[in-house]
């Protein structure tokens, strides 16, 4: 006898896959960066911390639209209705939020890789994909602009902002090495024009995170070893309590509208 | 007739304000792409400023309201994202709207990409150009917070986008 599930099957060709890759990415980010709503250091940091939230969940819709209109599946199924294993975000977006200096050091990698990654996805053949990196890449701007300045002050700040800055670049670095990996799927989007290649972004990405952390006085991280997983649903155990909370009422009550 | 009933459903349709900031029309933010009557059915095509902006829902059913009260009863609001949305497409009323409510007006777009530095915004009470930005991110995802330094009063600044 079957087990009941209210998980929805997706058919993933390469286009819904990385949809949902970059869906997912913002949606995980964007729900970690809820969690500071209300218990970051100052008031204007909490606005800001939830005002890059909702871009980033705002961006994650759109894809999810995107997807959805590909594999016969809405949204509200895509983000609440599949497991972990379905789930395709970078590892990174599901870390811990840890100390501010930490989610600022998370911000910074991930912005510096995401802003021009938009900026090329503006010329994507896919006008759909094209349509939504205009928008994102004027809210992405921002962003980097925000947490760049944030781990500035705090790398050249008092010595124990340095030091959790530090730390926090430390903990971030090793889940870096996932922005950049391409598997055959991604490859034939690349090919077909329909995605930037994350490897022309390589060289940008690194001098711009080169000249920020100059400017905040800390150190590169060595490229040892690097994480991997999150793009074949293979995730740490940090993404199953996150979706427990995310997905509680529509797997409990499925379909349940306001 | 038909023009009538078009400029009818356009003038219902743009005089619906932003919940978030209510001195501004939906025409003088930009977000008001097209307005189209056919037969009995009016199609609206209205563009997000942000891709996350809590404001298009309740935009929606006010412009499908405005248009029921304007006898339009089969309405169709569509939202689209491209072209982008750009705060150069703030009318000038719309600006000056802006101002007298508070809120700075934003720069033109360009220049904008700069990763350090910040975009200047005059005082919109005592027009002083000595302000300093205090944060980002300000109340609502499309300003940021400003101090003016000559009369001390902070105020929010429209971001250019």
């Amino acid at each position: 006898m079957p087990v009941a599930t209210t998980s929805v099957t997706v058919d993933e060709t390469p286009l819904v896959l990385h949809l949902l890759r970059r869906a997912d990415d913002a949606l995980i980010l964007g729900h970690r960066l809820s969690e500071w709503t209300g218990n970051a250091p100052t008031l204007e940091e909490d606005l800001a911390l939830a005002n890059i939230a909702l871009d980033l969940i705002g961006q994650a819709r759109a894809l999810y639209d995107h997807a959805g209109a590909q594999c016969g599946l809405d949204e509200d199924q895509l983000a609440y209705r599949r497991d972990a294993r379905q789930y395709r975000n970078l590892l990174i977006a599901e870390q811990p939020n840890g100390d501010f200096a930490c989610t600022i050091a998370r911000q910074v990698l991930y912005a510096a890789f995401i802003d021009p990654y938009w900026r090329a996805a503006m010329s994507s053949t896919d006008a759909t994909i094209a349509a939504i990196a205009a928008k994102a890449e004027k809210e992405t701007a921002y962003h980097l602009r925000h947490s760049a300045e944030w781990l500035i002050r705090l790398g050249d700040g008092t010595e124990e902002s340095h030091r959790r800055a530090q730390a926090g670049l430390e903990e971030m670095w090793p889940f870096t090495g996932e922005f950049f990996e391409v598997d055959a799927p991604d490859q034939a989007l690349i090919d077909a024009g329909i995605i930037p290649d994350p490897a022309e972004l390589h060289d940008g990405w690194s001098s711009r995170i080169d000249a920020i952390l100059a400017r905040a006085t800390l150190a590169r991280p060595r490229d040892g070893w690097m994480q991997t997983g999150g793009r074949s649903g293979r995730h740490s155990e940090h993404l199953g309590h996150i979706l427990a909370e995310l997905q509680y009422l529509q797997r409990s009550h499925p379909g349940a509208k306001w | 007739m038909v023009a009538d009933a078009r400029r009818r459903a356009y003038e219902a349709v743009a005089a619906v304000t932003d919940p978030e900031i209510p001195v501004l029309t939906i025409a003088d933010l930009g977000v008001l792409r097209d307005v189209t009557v056919d037969g009995g059915r009016v199609a609206v095509t209205i563009t997000p400023t942000y891709t996350g902006c809590p404001a298009m829902n309740v935009i929606a059913l006010e412009i499908e309201t405005a248009l029921a009260r304007a006898g339009f009863a089969d309405v169709a609001v569509r939202t689209v994202l491209s072209p982008a949305w750009t705060t150069d497409w703030l009318t000038p009323e719309g600006r000056a709207k802006l101002l007298a409510y508070g809120i700075a007006p934003p720069g033109r777009a360009g220049g904008r990409r700069a990763l350090f530095g910040e975009a200047k915004a005059a005082c919109p009470r005592c027009g002083s150009d000595d302000t300093e930005l205090l944060a980002e991110f300000g109340s609502t995802a499309c300003k940021s917070l400003y101090r003016c330094r000559a009369c001390r009063e902070p105020f929010d600044a429209f971001k250019c986008h």
